[in-house]
């Protein structure tokens, strides 16, 4: 500084005032460093996380559902991509004269009108978790892509979206056991077996779809790619991307020759009813229907209030409820299997017991009788069972009415209890067998007007009564005996498999438990089912005389309370001696067992043993001709046999 | 700026020599330190630009490298050209500085023409001339000189309140153009002139407690009773710092996205992946927010040596004053 040494502030205050300067210098300058260091140094590593985070936009890639397949391989369920419109409510203009016009702009575009739409909104915003876009129109064409993307401005939050819906080639087969998807709701998203899915996702909502969704439901892919300040994609911006991983496929135990028998028989009839066919040895299920039933598509859209009502109501007979799994049925005489394993076992018969049937019984001034007023006169097990006397097993039901031996058995057997089925089932699915201790109960809760009596135990023997049952149930009972006493885990899922075919799991579920039955008491009751349906005076001998494979059988005919005709039952063991296969056919209002379920399940059984029953018919050409014929036609048909999966 | 120092005593001329180019410009005279701080921030400055800036303009990559680095020529030059004049001369002309600055800044309003809502410049053919930005320079020269001359004039009190008022009418007629941070760089140029004029502390006491009451009335009492006297947004920007996260998107979003642009350079920076300031998460990053620049492409490394390169220049610029 050039200043006279007068003009000089006096050195030292300037000094004085430097060095504050100074101070207040070094120590912003800290300050500065200080803040750079933590900023740079101590947080770096979440800013630059946040930086990364600023820069990139990520969309996910849906990803396909496995296909469900059935024992040979026949896809039962598989996807097809459609394309959905679908919009983001919270990108709607807030104003309601612009969201409108807006909305207005949406319908047109999916030839709908304004209030459609906005029906639509508003009722899969109730079902689909909130922040999910909303499908507002699904297959839509591939000219409304173009034209979305040409306008985009003009369509805020409006997006086609290439969504997979299930498929159904074979349309209602198996259609209860298969189950549905759908898009998970807000509650589903927060606990259960839908955790860590996303909103909008697809998962399995019932049947094998709702048991194997882990299996089947894939994981989403994730295309991550970087964009502006004003989330604009930049080019060249692709950065990673997750490919989707397509869900496994469910291979089924399902015998497709055995369900399309099993579902055409019942549909012939033209009545509700069900059927049942399941290897005795491992529980895997062949075939399984409910009829009435329906096409699983009507669930790859929404489903108005009427649709739905037609496949739920009593009047149309309940479409969506599965009478194999889910009924409460009395079982008619087939239930004599249980009461005759309960009066063998615990002595109060052996095979040589002669029981008097003088065509009725009378307790308490009550008379039950024999059917059509069949008098049998004196009669053992066996001819009990072909004949299927009443009063035979009435005379038995009473001596065990104070105790709980038949209820003990049934239970053994695997009635009224959980079945351990592979698919989700509702609280009618366990069944009842009414005991003493169970009237008396509801007779203390004065739910009931008289408390046990010999009658309830009489009506047990005989499949009647308060009994309730299915015919899932049943065929355990009858596996049971058939197989010499194993309760096995009746299941649909025989194997999980990757989109390539390769087999990652075998479904193999252990027996449930083993029932000591002495084979002497097996030897009798099989003698006693195979007589029903071959000897001279079995009730099923009329519809099985010809068949040419001998099976064991019994017939039922069930009085159910709100139905005018009985209901029609019967199960078949195959073959006889030695059974691979139960078979159980029950058809409403059928009338009795021979008349209709009888041959419904010899239709089963054919289906089941065509390949045999072929061989058989070829041999007794070939005597007669020396021809072989269809050679060529079974090679093809292992071929595809083993050609599954691929 | 900077002044180099001269001898103070004339060396003895032994041989009568032809003075070479460096010893016209007075290079031997010249403080090192404080050239190499300069120069390091002008070149630093270039380069950092140059990398930014590549995409800014399409078909030009070099526009912003080229005219910072015209710039920095001529204020390398213009640095040279100063430091060969005694500034003590300026003394004499601070009446016609002083008013030269306040009607310049004045004719603004007639003559300038309005940017962004408000009127700052004058229309040139090649450029636009700011009265305002020559203006902190011309005041701080000015009011030296006032105060100097004033040295002994005067009791402290009117010689105080002179020059606040100095100073302050220029400030205030840039605020009313309106232009905050020119307006803040002028009062604060004045209060520093006549920290180092020597005007007493007790002053200073009143003044800071006059400036926290004019605060405290700005920003609190005018907008309650219904007259602000700052626009929204003004308002905003200096309060802004306090609470940068209150509303992302809003007032405090650059700051945010600075500070995360500048954190994420961590050790030695991003370089080109630097996507905060090069995806425009950080607007204005070849001006106001270059340091965020710097932050995020070379990192800790880069951003202190900028911040030691201005510690340097202050201290010796600081040590000019005490010689």
């Amino acid at each position: 500084m050039y200043l006279r040494p007068e003009d000089r502030a006096r050195p030292s205050r300037l000094a004085l005032r430097i060095a504050v300067v100074g101070g207040v210098a070094v120590t912003l300058f800290a300050i500065l460093f200080f803040r750079l260091w933590t900023l740079q140094i101590i947080d770096g590593a979440s800013n630059l996380a946040e930086a990364k985070n600023n820069r990139t936009r990520s969309t996910k890639v849906i990803a396909p559902r496995g296909k469900i397949l059935a024992r040979n391989g026949d896809v039962l369920v598989d996807n097809r991509t459609s394309l959905a419109l679908q919009v983001d409510p919270s990108k709607l203009p807030e104003d309601p004269a612009e969201e409108a016009a807006e909305l207005t702009k949406i319908a047109e575009l999916v030839h709908m009108k304004l209030p459609q739409v906005r029906k639509r909104i508003a009722e899969e915003e109730k079902i689909v978790a909130a922040g999910a876009p909303i499908t507002v129109r699904r297959d839509v064409g591939y000219q409304l892509i173009y034209y979305i993307e040409e306008h985009k401005g003009k369509f805020p939050g409006v997006t086609v979206e290439k969504v997979f819906v299930r498929n159904y080639p074979e349309e209602d087969r198996a259609a209860q056991v298969l189950g549905h998807t759908g898009e998970v709701s807000e509650e589903e998203l927060e606990s259960g077996p839908y955790k860590g899915t996303e909103p909008g996702e697809v998962v399995g909502k019932e049947g094998l779809e709702y048991s194997y969704d882990k299996v089947l439901r894939g994981t989403p892919g994730i295309s991550r790619y970087q964009v502006n300040a004003l989330g604009e994609p930049t080019p060249g911006g692709r950065l990673t991307s997750t490919p989707p991983t397509p869900g496994d496929n469910l291979k089924l135990t399902i015998d497709p020759a055995v369900q399309e028998a099993g579902e055409a028989a019942l549909a012939e009839r033209g009545l509700p009813g069900a059927f049942v066919s399941m290897n005795i040895h491992t529980g895997e299920i062949l075939g399984i229907g409910s009829a009435p039933t329906y096409d699983p598509s009507v669930w790859t859209k929404p489903l108005s209030t009427k649709q739905y009502e037609a496949l739920s109501s009593e009047e149309t007979g309940d479409p969506l409820f599965n009478r194999a799994i889910e009924s409460s049925y009395p079982t008619g005489s087939t239930y004599k299997l249980m009461t005759a394993l309960a009066g063998l076992e615990n002595g109060y018969i052996t095979g040589s017991t002669v029981v008097d049937d003088n065509g009725y019984i009378e307790l308490a001034g009550q008379k039950f009788e024999n059917s059509e007023g069949a008098v049998n006169g004196p009669i053992s097990l066996v001819h009990a069972l072909e004949v299927s006397s009443d009063v035979f097993f009435y005379k038995l039901g009473a001596r065990m009415w104070d105790n709980n031996d038949l209820q003990d058995w049934s239970h053994k057997m695997g009635i009224g209890v959980p079945t351990g089925i592979d698919v989700p089932t509702g609280p009618s699915a366990e069944g009842l067998v009414p005991s003493k201790q169970w009237r008396d109960q509801l007779f203390e809760e004065e739910l009931t007007e008289r408390p046990w009596s010999q009658g309830d135990d009489v009506q047990l023997a005989v499949g009647q009564g308060d009994l309730q049952t299915d015919p899932l149930q049943m065929a355990i009972a009858y596996a049971t005996l058939g197989n010499g006493g194993t309760v096995v885990t009746p299941h649909l899922a025989k194997e999980v498999m990757d989109a390539a075919g390769r087999v990652l799991k075998e479904i193999e579920p252990g027996p449930r438990r083993h029932v000591k039955i002495d084979p002497e008491s097996r030897q009798l009751i099989m003698e006693g089912l195979h007589d029903a349906t071959a000897g001279p005076g079995g009730t099923a001998t009329p519809v099985f005389a010809e068949f040419p494979i001998e099976i064991a059988g019994k017939t039922g005919t069930a009085e159910r309370l709100g139905h005018l005709n009985n209901q029609s039952w019967f199960i078949s063991l195959a073959p006889y001696p030695d059974p691979d296969i139960v078979t159980v056919v029950t058809i409403e209002e059928g009338g009795f067992g021979a008349e209709s379920a009888a041959p419904a399940n010899k239709q089963i059984l054919e289906a089941y043993f065509a390949k045999q029953l072929k061989k058989d018919s070829e041999e007794a050409t070939e005597e007669e001709t020396g021809e072989v014929i269809g050679g060529e036609e079974e090679a093809l048909l292992e071929e595809a046999e083993t050609g599954e999966g691929g | 700026m900077m002044y180099a120092t001269r001898a103070r005593q004339a060396r003895p001329e032994l041989f009568v020599e032809r003075p070479t180019i460096g010893e016209r410009l007075g290079l031997a005279h010249m403080d090192w330190v404080l050239t190499f701080a300069a120069v390091g921030l002008i070149a630093f400055s270039v380069f950092t630009l140059g990398q930014a800036t590549l995409r800014d303009i399409p078909g030009s990559p070099n526009y912003y490298v080229e005219r910072q680095a015209i710039y920095g020529i001529a204020g390398i030059v213009g640095m040279l050209i100063l430091a060969r004049i005694d500034y003590s001369r300026f003394r004499e002309l601070r009446v016609g500085i002083y008013t030269f600055l306040c009607v310049s800044i004045g004719l603004v309003f007639v003559f300038g023409f309005a940017a962004r809502g408000s009127r700052r410049a004058f229309e040139l053919p090649f450029f636009a001339f700011q009265p305002s930005e020559l203006g902190k320079l011309l005041l701080v020269l000015a009011l030296a000189g006032f105060v100097i001359d004033g040295a002994r004039r005067g009791s402290p009190i009117r010689r105080t309140i002179r020059y606040l008022a100095l100073g302050l009418a220029p400030a205030l007629l840039v605020f009313l153009q309106p232009d905050l941070g020119t307006c803040l760089v002028l009062t604060v140029g004045t209060l520093a002139v006549m920290y180092f004029g020597g005007v007493p502390w007790t002053h200073f006491a009143v003044i800071s407690g006059g400036i926290a009451a004019l605060i405290a009335l700005v920003l609190v009492v005018a907008p309650a009773v219904g007259h602000p006297v700052l626009k929204e947004y003004q308002q905003q920007r200096l309060t802004s710092f306090l609470h940068p996260s209150a509303e992302p998107g809003g007032a405090g979003y650059q700051q945010d996205q600075s500070m995360v642009a500048i954190g994420a350079g961590q050790k030695t920076g991003r370089g080109d992946q630097a996507t905060q300031t090069r995806l425009d998460f950080v607007p204005e990053r070849s001006t106001d927010f270059i340091f965020a620049v710097i932050g995020e492409r070379y990192g800790f490394l880069g951003a202190a040596f900028v911040l030691s390169l201005y510690a340097l220049l202050i201290w010796r610029a600081l040590r000019i004053v005490t010689l």
